[in-house]
């Protein structure tokens, strides 16, 4: 029993690291034949080292304490009954904090389907937790600078807000018809 | 350290704090949670940086600038707005790679498409996401999320 525990993550470790070691062989190689390239390549590696260093640590302390003070039954709670512009706002504002992956979002907008969400807002949740996540913002604004991330922010809010919306609207209306079509047939 | 990181340190440490205040135990599980995810998403780290290097130190720059730079049009961004929904790297890796692709002459619009369609729209994902949302749902709502990516593109394109 303690055997396998142990083994699992050894092997992930291995699976893991592999890729990284080819990546390594690689460069290693090019270099080899091409040493004239050798300044710029470490040069440019160890710039965007530095630039990685010194905000991963944050990024990963800020969505360990997320993942553990928010919890999935108070999203499905909040997102639950709320509609209108409280719905959208909470939606994104859900989306948004720095937790988990994708994987995480799905069945959570599955309970909320179940709970009768409007759908608006379940399409607005799952884009803004794929794509307005709060760590995604902080790289954006390390590596692409304010005024690309606040841009982009401001954009990619207000066409979430619009495909939520148009998204509702295109089932509903395609339940619609399938209904009438159903309805017409018996 | 740039503003932006010093910000971010910041914002960081004062959450860590609040939380220490409020919950101990949670915090100490918290901490164990940023450690784990951390050398989890290291490898990966490492490999994207070193692949940048190379990136910008052997592939010629006007090789990036003729298929995703000004010259390269409304067709360089669809090209990779293409390659964003279909690649599945974590999305904290991509914000780097993006910059190396500006910094090699890519264009504003194809490197916000290239972000927003990899963070929107999840090929590897996409069948957990249609057995939870269903097939309608799912399809509609990463079918969407290209067509917007790109009119998000544009824009930016056109602004800065």
């Amino acid at each position: 029993m303690k055997n396998n525990v142990r083994e699992k993550p050894r092997k992930g470790i291995i699976k893991d690291i592999a890729p990284l070691l080819v990546t390594l062989i690689i460069a290693i190689i090019l270099l080899s034949i091409f040493p004239a390239r050798q300044e710029a390549v470490l040069k440019i590696s160890w710039d965007f080292f530095i630039e990685m260093g010194t905000i991963l640590p944050a990024v990963m302390i800020l969505m360990g304490l997320f993942s553990v003070w928010v919890s999935k039954e108070m999203v499905v709670k909040y997102l639950g009954k709320t509609s209108g512009i409280k719905g959208i706002s909470l939606a994104i504002f859900f989306g948004a904090l720095p937790t988990g992956s994708l994987y995480v979002a799905f069945p959570v907008a599955s309970v909320l389907i179940k709970k009768g969400a409007r759908t608006s807002n379940i399409i607005i949740f799952l884009s803004a937790w794929a794509c307005i996540k709060i760590p995604q913002e902080m790289m954006e604004l390390q590596f692409l600078g304010p005024k690309f991330m606040v841009a982009r922010l401001i954009l990619t809010i207000i066409f979430v807000v619009i495909m939520g919306l148009s998204i509702e609207r295109i089932i509903e209306w395609s339940d619609k018809k399938a209904g009438k079509t159903r309805a017409s047939g018996l | 350290m740039s503003s932006a990181a010093i910000f971010v340190n910041i914002f960081a440490l004062s959450c860590l704090v609040i939380s220490l205040i409020k919950d101990r135990a949670k915090t100490k599980q918290s901490l164990l949670v940023a450690v784990k995810s951390f050398f989890r998403i290291l490898p990966i780290v490492l490999i994207i940086i070193i692949f940048i290097g190379l990136l910008l130190g052997f592939v010629p720059l006007d090789l990036i600038s003729k298929t995703m730079g000004e010259q390269a049009g409304f067709g360089g961004v669809i090209l990779i707005a293409s390659v964003g929904a279909i690649l599945h790297i974590p999305a904290l890796i991509a914000f780097p790679l993006a910059a190396s692709l500006l910094k090699g002459g890519a264009s504003v619009a194809a490197v916000a498409a290239f972000i927003t369609t990899l963070t929107m729209i999840g090929t590897v994902t996409l069948p957990l996401e249609i057995k939870e949302l269903g097939k309608k749902m799912a399809l509609l709502r990463n079918g969407v999320s290209f067509i917007f990516a790109i009119i998000i593109a544009l824009i930016m394109g056109m602004m800065l």
